[in-house]
């Protein structure tokens, strides 16, 4: 008895010395890092080696807020990711009701043909929609040669070396890269909804609208709350590639966001590491609460989570 | 009972010809029409301007459809300083990073569906929750320098090895499978590396090509971490090289017009032409790839979605 339950326990640590090495990997890329947080009560100066006794205390983060050139960078960038993630929220509804009209359409291989050509751009890189956004959008771009071919400017507009519209032509990039994508998981809901609730409504006389209203968007319903709440717990991701990519010097007062706000403060010149760090340790904080937050209040209301 | 369905039956027939319906589906199909345009233009118009006289192109003359097409520009495009090595990156660590992830990614999830496991759900939590929180780049990037990982290839596949989101997938694959199979294998004496190698890869075969096609979607999609951890032009990716492209106000294109020799003047490179035929070269893979493998992705979402 007792031999068997020791050979038992042997077994159980030698499959666990199988998965240490990946444990190590994960412990060294993700939970190391945050050793790193220190920096930001430190006075780090990069190329010299570091020095306990260069201890700030709290100096950093005090420095965003009270510092009058940091703390107006901190107004705007904060402004930028309320906008620019705020409007993304209230378009939120836009992938449900992608998927609710594509649903509409009775032509099989056309709506085939839609949902495989509209989800392709969400798998191009960010770099690449840029390629594409300057060989059409830019001064000598495609959408400029058409437009002044067909007479409707005189002169070409460079959408993106302007500060004008912004925030609502980064929503517009990455909707059309996401927008197809995201409307994926509400096509298979509608999918999985009784097909009976359609037909004893259409027995009934219900319009197509109809049916759209009191069937399909209340069947709906839930998975929309799941991916809201996960959209704002990602409020301050917004991720720093798309910025990153355009970005230039006409727009930067509008599209830096909190993530690439902390990058460019790791490059400018000189750099300033140690509020980089302050600043990405708050934003990670901040981001954490509001995602055990959200995931609270759906365990509260919907009796279910969301991680 | 039959009559009762011959009246639903001619109920229904006027119901499809409303008004109303033709109204909603003139307005369906003009709308979805209009985005999947908006969807493949850009690529389209992008190729073909690649293939027609770079000096119609220059000034903006090919819109719809490819005037004077040639290949030049694909085959002037081996001259581009740089272009050569960056495709070479790019495709190694697309090969040996997602054959990395997916075994990993097999074998956790197949070790976290087992009971035997000492500590189990610790490790598994241990795992999983690092997709929850980030520390940032600064910290980021000194690890990785401390770790000897900036300016070497390894840096690209390491951090990536262990991916929570493509286990979690797999781990809820091999959680629907019956347990017979394995206890069966077990009672045959076969250990628990048999078992993964003989049982469970052939059986997790669907899955792992849904991870594979994300991570490799993943990785030569990549264009951060080039960004912040190699400075040697040597590491560069497509990606990375396309960026630099695309910003430089410097003149490839004398570069390669110069090696060049005796031309048709029509066809020399310009700042544009080089752009247009990177970006093609960058996105082909994809393009060419996703139409086949669309329903992979779509497989991963849903499972990632159910995720326990």
């Amino acid at each position: 008895m007792s031999s068997s339950s020791k050979s038992k326990k042997m077994r159980s640590y030698k499959e666990f010395l199988l998965i240490l090495p990946f444990l190590i990997l994960v412990a060294v890329f993700s939970y190391y890092p945050l050793y790193g947080w220190i920096y930001a009560f430190f006075d780090y100066q990069p190329p010299l080696p570091f020095s306990w006794d260069s201890f700030v205390g709290t100096k950093w983060f005090k420095i965003l807020f009270q510092n009058k050139s940091y703390f107006k960078q901190t107004l705007q960038v904060l402004r930028n990711t309320f906008a620019m993630s705020g409007i993304a929220l209230l378009f939120s509804w836009l992938p449900m009701f992608f998927a609710i009209f594509l649903n509409e359409i009775k032509n099989l291989r056309f709506r085939k043909f839609v949902q495989t050509v509209t989800t392709l751009p969400n798998f191009i890189s960010w770099v690449l929609v840029y390629s594409v956004a300057f060989l059409l959008m830019s001064n000598n771009g495609m959408f400029n040669s058409f437009a002044m071919d067909i007479g409707l400017i005189d002169t070409p507009i460079d959408f993106l070396k302007s500060n004008q519209h912004i925030w609502f032509k980064m929503w517009l990039w990455l909707t059309w890269k996401n927008l197809g994508w995201a409307a994926i998981m509400y096509i298979a809901a509608i999918s999985s909804i009784d097909t009976e609730l359609f037909e004893a409504a259409r027995v009934d006389g219900a319009s197509r609208l109809r049916i759209i209203r009191h069937i399909t968007i209340p069947s709906l319903l839930p998975t929309f709350f799941v991916l809201l709440l996960l959209n704002i717990s990602n409020f301050l991701n917004n991720g720093m590639e798309q910025y990153f990519v355009f970005q230039n010097s006409w727009n930067r007062e509008y599209i830096q966001v909190l993530d690439l706000y902390v990058y460019n403060l790791s490059t400018s010149k000189p750099p300033v590491y140690s509020v980089s760090t302050a600043l990405s340790m708050l934003k990670s904080i901040v981001s954490l609460v509001l995602l055990f937050g959200a995931n609270t209040f759906s365990k509260v209301v919907r009796k279910q989570s969301i991680l | 009972m039959s009559k009762e369905k011959k009246i639903i039956a001619n109920k229904r027939k006027p119901m499809k010809h409303s008004i109303s319906d033709r109204v909603l589906d003139l307005i369906n199909y003009t709308v979805f029409s209009l985005f999947a345009f908006v969807c493949v233009y850009p690529f389209y118009y992008i190729f073909i301007n690649t293939i027609s006289n770079n000096k119609l192109s220059e000034s903006g003359a090919v819109i719809w459809y490819p005037k004077d097409m040639h290949l030049k520009n694909y085959i002037d495009a081996v001259k581009i300083p740089g272009l050569g090595q960056a495709a070479f990156i790019s495709v190694s660590r697309t090969v040996i990073g997602t054959a990395l992830t997916v075994f990993v990614a097999a074998f956790l999830g197949y070790m976290f569906t087992r009971e035997t496991l000492f500590k189990r759900k610790l490790w598994y939590r241990f795992v999983v929750i690092t997709m929850y929180f980030n520390a940032g780049i600064i910290p980021w990037y000194l690890t990785m320098m401390n770790l000897g990982l900036t300016n070497n290839f390894w840096g690209y596949i390491l951090p990536a090895v262990v991916s929570p989101f493509y286990i979690i997938l797999t781990k809820t694959f091999i959680e629907a499978i019956p347990r017979e199979l394995q206890e069966a294998a077990e009672v045959d004496g076969a250990g628990v590396l048999t078992i993964f190698y003989k049982i469970m890869l052939p059986i997790c075969k669907p899955i792992l090509a849904t991870v594979a096609i994300f991570s490799a979607v993943g990785h030569w999609n990549s264009f951060q971490d080039t960004l912040l951890l190699m400075t040697q032009e040597k590491y560069y990716t497509l990606q990375f090289i396309l960026y630099r492209y695309l910003q430089s106000s410097q003149s490839l294109s004398s570069i390669i017009n110069a090696t060049a020799g005796t031309e048709v003047a029509a066809n020399i490179q310009t700042q544009t032409s080089i752009r247009m035929t990177v970006t093609i070269i960058v996105a082909l893979p994809i393009i060419l790839v996703y139409p086949f493998f669309q329903r992979f992705f779509v497989k991963g979402i849903m499972i990632g979605a159910v995720k326990g």
